[in-house]
Order: C-alpha cells, then structure tokens, then sequence
C-alpha cells in the first residue's frame, strides 16, 4: 500500500554566518571562548541595552538572496518574536517575519528526473539562542551566552522536494553556494548549519498536502534521511490506521531512531510578532545592491565551463574540483604554480579526497598551500621521490602542512641515483631470494614483483622502482 | 545648613568663580534632603558617601580647569530607570529591588563627562507606568506643594526633589507625559525632546517608540543647559539622530515677534479644569503682548490619542517587560517547581498590578487573531495623528495648550479607575506618538496653591522654538 | 462591556505573558481588560483604509555598525548579578523534559 503515497517535504535551514561579530554587539563569535566570555549587555539581554545591526550580516544575506536567485526586499524591517525560554535572555528573538530581505527564490538540483528547481519561500535575518547545557548531577541547566546573538539566517524553501535525496542533494547545493559565498563554513555537525523538515505525506496524485509535522534536532545528513524516512512511515501507519497526524513539533532521536513530540502546555506557540522599535528599518539603494552584486564570486558553473576552456580537464575532474571553492582555489593555485593541471586535479581528486573521506572532514578543512603541493609534485616529477615516497610525504603535509623539500631532505627520503649501491643490494636479494630467481629463469614473468619488493624494502624505498626493474631484469 | 537659593546654571556658575565648592553644594543637597525626605520621599537611593566623593574629584578638575561647563559641580537626581554603573536601579520595581548595572546610560555618562555629581536615584511609577508615582513598590512620593496631593508621574520623584530643593535638577523620562505631567504638578520646568535627540542607551526600556529622556530644572535655562549637556548622536542607540542644532543654550532669547502659534481647540474642552484653562489661556497672553501671533484651531482626533498609546505602549512594554525572568539578574521567587513555575512565580511576585495590567493586555493586543484588529489599528491611527501635527505646523511654529486637565490630584484618588487616570494624559500623549518635543512651564497655581503647567509644542528638531518661547514667557510672567 | 474576556483567554494570556494570577487577580483582570478594549475599540471609528501602519516615526534608516570586535571578556558583569550561578553559567530549573 505505501507505494500510494507521496512525501511532501520542504526545509527550514539556519545558517551561522561567518562575521567577526555578533549581529547586534561588538562581541566576538569565535568557537571555544570559556562559557560567557563572548558576552555583553546587548546580548545578554541586560535591561536598558540597545541592538545595533551589524552591516555585514545585512551583506552576507543579501549575497545568498542573489546567489539564490531571490528578489531582495528593497525595504527590510525586522521584528521581535517573543517566547520564553531560558537561551534566549531577552525572551524575545529579533528575526524577521513581515518583511524578510529576500523572497522568491530558488535553487537547482540533479534529481532522478534531471535538472529540478526548488522554491525558495524566503530568507531572513536573525539572532542565535546561547546553549544550554543539562547538568545530571544537580539536576538543573546551565545557560552560556557566547553564541547568543550569533548571525544567523533561517532559508524557508517551498514544500516542493519529495525524497531525502532531494533534500540531500537541496543542502549540498545551499551548502555550496554559500561557502563559495564565504558567508558560512555550514558545518551541520558544528551546528553553523542546520536544518529543520517540514514533512507530510499524501497520497499519490492528490492535489491537497496533508498536514504536516516539524523534526528538529537534525545534526548529520544521516540523521535527516533516517528522520525523513522514519517521519514517513510515521505519518503513514496513522493515515493506514484511520488516525489524523497532528500538527506539531517533533525531535528526533538519531541514536534511538524515533521522534518525540515537543509538546508543552506552557508553549502556546503565539509568538506575538511586531515590528522591533529599538531597529530602524533598511533601504537598500540600487548602489548598494550594485555593490554586493558586483562582490558575487565566480560560481560553481561559471568555473566548471572555464576549466574545460582552460585546463582542458575531463567532467569528472572537474566536477569533483569544483564542488567547493577552496578545493577550486588551491587547485587553480597550485596550476598557477607548477603549470601541470592535470597533475593537480589527480592529487586532488584521488589523495586529497581520500584522506577527507577518511577523517570526516570537509573540503573547506584541508590546510595545506599550492606552494606546497607544487613542490611535491615538482619532487615527483624530477624522479628525486617515488610514488608511495610521495603519498607518504602527502599525507604529512596534508594534516599538518610541512614543507615537502625540506620533510624529504630532513628524513632522507630521497630517491638513490647511485647505480652502484643499487647494484650491491640487487646482488644481494638476489643471492638471498634462489627461489625466486630460479622461477623468474623459468619464465615465471611475474617473480621480477616480488624481487622488485624485496629490493624497495631493502632500499627503505628510496629507490626508483622503475630502475629497480630494469637492473634486475639486466643481472638476472 | 541653609539652602542654597541657586538654579543649576547659577550654582554652575559660583562654583566656577570660587564662592561654592562642589562639595559644599552636595552637603547642602543631602541636608535639604535630610530635611524633607522623610515627608516627601523623592529618592530611591540617596548616595551620599559616593556623592561627596564626587563632589570632590570633581572639583579637582574644575580647579585644574580640566571643567568648565555650565553644570560642572552641580548636584543632580537621576530617575531610577536610568542605569548607573555600581549603583542600584529598581525602576521601582521589587523586580529589580536588588539590581545594580554595570553600566552608565549614555546620558547619565554625558552629564558626568560634564561635571554633574549625581546624589542619587528618584522614585518612580513602577517601570514608569502610572501617572501619579503611586505604583512605586517603595511608596508613594508627595508632592511639595501639597503632601496630601500626588507629585505626578512617572519621573514624580524628579520632578519633587526638583521643586523641593532636594537636587538643583533631575532627569527624568516621558513615554506618555512622564517628565512634562509631573513638572506641572510640581511647579517645575520638564521637557521631552524629539525622539532620537537623547540617546536611550542605559534607560530601562517602557516603550521603546516612545520613550525619551529629558530634564527637570527649576527654569527655562536651566532645561536648556541639561538638554544641551545629555543631547547628541550615540552608535550604541540606533534610533539616535544625528544632530547638530544642539546648542540649546543659544536659544535663550525673547524675540517671539512673529512666532506664530496655534492653540488646539480640543485642548480646552469638557474635560479641563476651569483654572487650569485661564492659566493656560493668560500665559497665551502674555506671549502674544511680545509679538507672538495666537490662533485658534482645530488639532483633530486628540481623543483617539489615549486608546492609541495605551494600545502601543503595553504592547512594547509586554515584549520589553519579558527580560526579567528570574534568570540573570534581579528578582527570583524562592519555591517553585521547574521552569515555567519559576517565571510565572517570579514574575507575578516581582511586578506590581498597574505593571502586570499593561503587560496581560500588550499580551493580548499582540496574540494570534488580535494582532491587526488591535496593534496595527493602533499604528495606523498613529501615522493620523503624526499627520494631523504635520498639517498643523505647516501653519504654525509652536502648539500651546495646558498640560494636564487638572492639577495634581490627591493621594489615591486615581488607581481606582485606571482609564480615569489615562485619560489626565490626554494632552501630553500625542506629542509621544508623533515624536515631537515639548515642555512644561509653570503658568500659575489654582486656588488650592497646587502648580499648573503650560505646554508648548514644536514640530521635530524645533526644540529651540520651544525653548526660546517658553524663556520668553518665563521672564515676563508674574504670578499672582 | 462590550468586550467579555472569557476565563480561558485570561488563562491563555497568562501563559504568554508569565503571570500567574490568583483568581480575585483574575476577575479583576477580566474586567480591566474588558473595559481597556472598548476604550480602544473607539478606534474603529477611524477609517483607516489605505493608511500605512507607522511603526517607526521618522525615516532615519540603515544605522548600522561595523563587523569589529570590540568587547573583552564580559564574563563577571554577566554574571554579576545572577540570582544562581555554577561557575560561569547561569542556573536554571531544568529545561529538558523526559
């Protein structure tokens, strides 16, 4: 019976935004600072204290409204919404309801049926919540301010995505925009994006959406498909049952697999909106668009049609380089450098990509420079180090960005050119390995390998093996 | 020790040629203070300890010749909304009975910078919402003139030391007639400048669209010296204007030969008190004997003022008001069990019922389904009114009018009926809805011996049309 | 009284605005309440059509400030003045509910 039915799903995504400054103080919101370091008056809701917009975050907001195809609300306000609860010290968040910065825009995705756009309701500026922390032991919470007042943006989409592939593939796009933008590093597992779905089903060919449910808590995109596909089933086995599913708002248990509703006779969900006095509202003049337009970076399919021209590297590569900016950057700066695309987009594509698949970082994470991959590859190039020489010293230079020249001088890394040390320990693997040489003399072709291995390890693989190869095959 | 028979800018002045210390002026104050207070209660806190402390760094500096302003020396009384670093603030609210920032509101900073000594903090309406300084957790205040009769309110703490010589001038804030309605009633000098002239950083927000700090002085120079001291643009307060016609003092003059002022009919109906209206009417007069051209007309909708304020002011104040929960600072009910116990606990313990009124119905006028039939009526109606004060200074300089229907009332005759006591804002509130500035001086008494006010208007950034009438009439009236 | 304010609609006002009235508090709000809307309801006496509602009084606009840091540790002013506080954070009844 499931197969009748269709999941309507759209997203609310907050995003932190990568100021110095909190949005309405002076104060710094750099991660780590002990707990209400990073505090004020202002953000601390003392009373008698007064916001004052912090200009960037109007920018930022108004540059992820045009890379997403939004019109900008020429005159902007913002309003207070107000609700109690212990991480908000004013009780009252400034946000954005009656005239948010940017509307109507939208995003394209690959889904299964090809190029698909999805809706963006509208973007809106607003203030971070501090973090509460539950302390077992005495059985109460603890509040810390530092990230209260944090810029955020929360991006509404339509209801218009179907499957948790689409939502995945909606955030990666977002994701990537804005940290080509610069406006977010979006790390869901740091909270500096997050997303909330709005999700309901009905059943297949219906014109009516059904009603639909709120799953918060969403830290990992593996959390968002298992809370999509649970919610769904969810929502089904109640339709199934002849029950009606309520309008609510649910968290979801990544560990246990299950949402809870977050219900509450003391949450009456009125959150009294008006314009906030204490702000002056915003006009944004066709300079000052002008400005943040003309700021706009080259995008992702602006780059990829330059890189076939220029590079000539194939779509995979590029499909792969370009998928975040900084991966762009260095790739381009270490072209710059070594004149050899081809071999950068490899190391890249191949190493680089490994290793960040390994440690769950991200590609905005890698540290290493150009200067430094140019010079592993120039070291490569020149014969001076073979290949797993040169993997190794990568994966140094990968975590903590060393000098390759230097690394490989430092530790002897460097590949013998004298012949007649070669010569010596062939001769020896060869009186020691009669085996094997016997095999090779009998036509045994593939028992050079193993002797070929045994001369690398004898060699502490400062060798070049292609050398090896030929002198053995000379004295054998 | 005898009182010293200064205004503020006098005894800036004697400080300054040597025949009054700073200190000396700060003991005379506390002696006067120790001498009244007991009847009139005008302070919250008087400190006396860190006043003479002051006194005497500040003279330091005015001997150095490091200050050489008009109000370097000069005791002064800062309402108790007004935040002031390592000194309690209560708003005079058991809420925050216990509260002291650890900041200086930016205009209380501006009168230090200017040599001001602060002796301490004046009572108040809790959270300044009432009319009469009656809805103080810390009781009542009295008003000089009469202690069975209410100083007025909310600055009613201000406006009485004022006028009983408990400070040589005061600060004070209007949101609705707050500075201007007490003044009156005190026989005193109150003005509330153009929204955005007085920075509100570090005054304990009301509501935010219409609050703004003003003085309280024993004359029209005095007013001008205070507001010339605490005006200006602050980056901290985004409403602030950017100004440069701050020198108030250069309006002190009483040339009003061609000043054309109108005189709202609707000022003078039913409603106002028959000596109340000759006082007003007399002081019209007297300036139009210098010069100035006086003319009837018709004001319009001054009666949809009050519903339109109350209806803004307990909205923003519901939002402003939902700060103080128990959490970081002030006031925490002792039992209770688990959150919302604890701020309802909280809360309900901590403000008063005049407080407790306007937040139920700015709750109310804001929640879902009532949002535009209430609060944005409310806005509308405002952008009216701001219309009508446009059309009427298309034709006129200033506006005169009386300030308060009556004179002070007695001690609890209003917080029985609230839209009563609402309604003696009726000419005052306006100016806040449109932002203007306006002040309040003293045309006369009534029978009783009680003060009564003479308003004079000016369209936004005209303080000094204001200013300059109001001297102009300062020294030419005489009371009988 | 035109406006009758219900026993519920005081409760649910409660709830938004954290108060806790005793039921003589209640009454005494039902009736304020009551009267303070048909005061207001004067307003509809006004026709208001096409009249934009004015939240802020004059046109200054655009006020901003620059992506600076400029606060230290606020750490002990925080804190100062908390009625419960472990270490550097404040102490409230537990939020999360089981």
């Amino acid at each position: 019976m499931e197969k009748s039915y269709e999941t309507v799903i759209g997203l609310e995504v907050h995003v932190e935004l990568a100021t110095k400054t909190k949005i309405f103080c002076g104060c710094s919101t750099a991660f780590g600072a002990e707990p209400n370091a990073h505090t004020c008056p202002v953000c601390t809701g003392m009373p008698g204290s007064l916001p004052v917009l912090n200009r960037q975050v109007l920018e930022y907001a108004a540059a992820v409204g045009l890379a997403t195809n939004c019109e900008i609300t020429r005159e902007t306000k913002f309003d207070r919404k107000n609700y109690f609860y212990p991480d908000n010290p004013q009780n009252y968040q400034i946000s954005q309801l009656y005239l948010p910065i940017c509307r109507n825009g939208y995003v394209e995705i690959e889904a299964e049926e090809g190029h698909k756009k999805i809706g963006i309701h509208e973007i809106h500026m607003e203030e971070d919540a501090g973090k509460l922390i539950h302390d077992e032991w005495q059985d109460c919470t603890l509040v810390d301010y530092n990230r209260s007042g944090v810029p955020l943006i929360e991006i509404v989409s339509e209801p218009d995505m179907r499957s948790a592939e689409e939502v995945i593939a909606y955030l990666e796009k977002l994701r990537m925009l804005i940290q080509y933008l610069g406006a977010s590093d979006c790390k869901l597992q740091e909270g500096s994006m997050r997303a909330d779905v709005n999700l309901s089903v009905r059943e297949a060919g219906s014109g009516k959406l059904g009603t639909r449910t709120e799953m918060k808590n969403l830290n990992s995109f593996r959390a968002i498909t298992n809370a999509i596909e649970g919610e769904r089933e969810r929502q089904i086995a109640l339709l199934e049952a002849g029950e009606n599913v309520i309008q609510e708002t649910r968290r979801w248990d990544d560990t246990k697999g299950e949402s809870y509703a977050m219900r509450s006779k003391e949450d009456a969900q009125d959150y009294r909106y008006f314009p906030e006095p204490d702000l002056t509202p915003i006009v944004i003049s066709d300079e000052m668009l002008a400005r943040i337009r003309a700021g706009q970076p080259e995008f992702r399919e602006e780059k990829m049609e330059r890189y076939r021209k220029e590079y000539g590297l194939p779509d995979y590569d590029i499909d792969i380089l370009t998928q975040s900016r900084h991966m762009a950057e260095l790739f381009e700066q270490t072209s710059a450098i070594c004149g050899q695309p081809k071999k950068v987009s490899n190391w890249l594509m191949v190493q680089t990509m490994q290793l960040l698949k390994e440690k769950a970082m991200d590609a905005e994470d890698i540290c290493f420079s150009p200067e430094h991959l140019a010079k592993l590859i120039a070291l490569t190039d020149a014969k001076a180090i073979n290949s797993s020489v040169a993997k190794e010293v990568f994966e140094v230079m990968f975590t903590s960005d060393i000098d390759p020249e230097q690394y490989v001088e430092e530790k002897g890394l460097k590949t013998t050119n004298d012949a007649g040390e070669l010569k010596k320990v062939i001769e020896e693997v060869i009186a020691a390995n009669p085996q094997s040489v016997c095999d090779y003399r009998n036509g045994k072709e593939k028992a050079i390998g193993f002797l070929v291995g045994q001369t690398m390890k004898a060699m502490k693989g400062k060798a070049d093996p292609a050398a090896v190869n030929a002198m053995l095959k000379e004295l054998l | 020790m005898e009182r010293l028979e200064y205004t503020a800018v006098g005894l800036g002045s004697a400080i300054k040629s040597g025949k009054v210390t700073a200190e000396a002026a700060v003991e005379a104050v506390l002696a006067r203070i120790k001498e009244k207070e007991s009847a009139l209660h005008c302070y919250v806190t008087v400190d006396e300890e860190g006043a003479l402390t002051r006194a005497r760094a500040v003279q330091k500096r005015i001997d150095s010749g490091e200050l050489t302003g008009a109000l370097a020396g000069v005791p002064v009384a800062v309402k108790d909304n007004l935040c002031t670093k390592g000194m309690r603030t209560t708003c005079s609210s058991r809420m925050l009975a216990g509260f002291v920032p650890t900041y200086t509101a930016h205009a209380v900073q501006k009168l230090e910078q200017a040599g001001a000594v602060i002796i301490g903090k004046t009572n108040m309406d809790e959270f300044a919402m009432g009319s009469t300084t009656e809805t103080s957790a810390f009781g009542v205040t009295r008003n000089p003139y009469n202690e069975a009769h209410v100083p007025g309110g909310s600055s009613g703490g201000s406006a009485a030391a004022v006028a009983a010589g408990e400070c040589f001038y005061a600060l004070g804030s209007d949101t609705g007639g707050s500075i201007r309605q007490p003044a009156s009633f005190c026989g005193v000098v109150g003005m509330k400048p153009t929204y955005g002239t007085v920075s509100r950083y570090g005054l304990i927000a009301y509501g935010s669209s219409l609050d703004q700090i003003g003085p309280l002085s024993q004359d029209v120079t005095d007013c001008a010296a205070v507001l010339t001291a605490i005006a200006g643009h602050d980056d901290k307060d985004s409403t602030s204007l950017q100004r440069e016609d701050t020198d108030f003092m250069s309006a002190l003059h009483e040339d009003v030969k061609g000043l054309r002022i109108g005189i709202p009919r609707d000022y003078f109906s039913d409603g106002l008190n028959g000596e109340v209206r000759e006082a007003v009417m007399a002081a019209a007069k007297v300036l139009e004997r210098k010069g100035a051209v006086i003319e009837e007309f018709s004001l319009g909708l001054v009666k949809y003022a009050i519903p339109c304020y109350y209806t803004i002011a307990a909205a923003e104040a519901s939002s402003n008001l939902e700060r103080f929960d128990g959490i970081k600072y002030g006031y925490r009910t002792t039992e209770f069990e688990g959150l919302h116990s604890m701020y309802k606990k909280t809360r309900s313990e901590g403000f008063g019922a005049e407080v407790k009124r306007r937040i139920m119905l700015g709750s109310f006028v804001l929640s879902s389904g009532y949002y535009d039939a209430y609060y944005l009526k409310a806005l509308r109606v405002k952008a009216l009114i701001k219309k009508a004060f446009d059309d009427a200074f298309a034709k006129y300089d200033l506006l005169l009018g009386p300030v308060a229907p009556t004179t002070a009332p007695k001690l609890g005759e209003s917080l029985a009926d609230p839209i009563q006591m609402y309604l003696g804002d009726i000419y005052t509130i306006s100016v806040n809805l449109a932002g203007l500035p306006a002040i309040s001086v003293p045309c006369g008494t009534d029978s009783r011996g009680l003060p009564i006010g003479l308003q004079l208007i000016g369209d936004c950034y005209q303080e000094k049309k204001i200013l300059c009438a109001a001297y102009a009439y300062e020294q030419q009236r005489v009371f009988e | 009284m035109a406006n009758m304010i219900s026993d519920e609609t005081i409760d649910y006002v409660g709830i938004l605005a954290k108060l806790a009235l005793s039921d003589e508090e209640k009454e005494q709000a039902k009736q304020d309440m009551g009267k303070m809307l048909d005061y207001i309801d004067q307003l509809n006496e006004l026709d208001t059509s096409g009249v934009e509602p004015m939240s802020h009084v004059f046109s200054v606009h655009n006020v901003f400030r620059e992506d600076v840091v400029t606060n230290g540790d606020g750490r002990e002013e925080t804190l100062a003045g908390a009625p419960e506080r472990s270490g550097d954070t404040f102490v409230v009844p537990r939020t999360f509910e089981e």
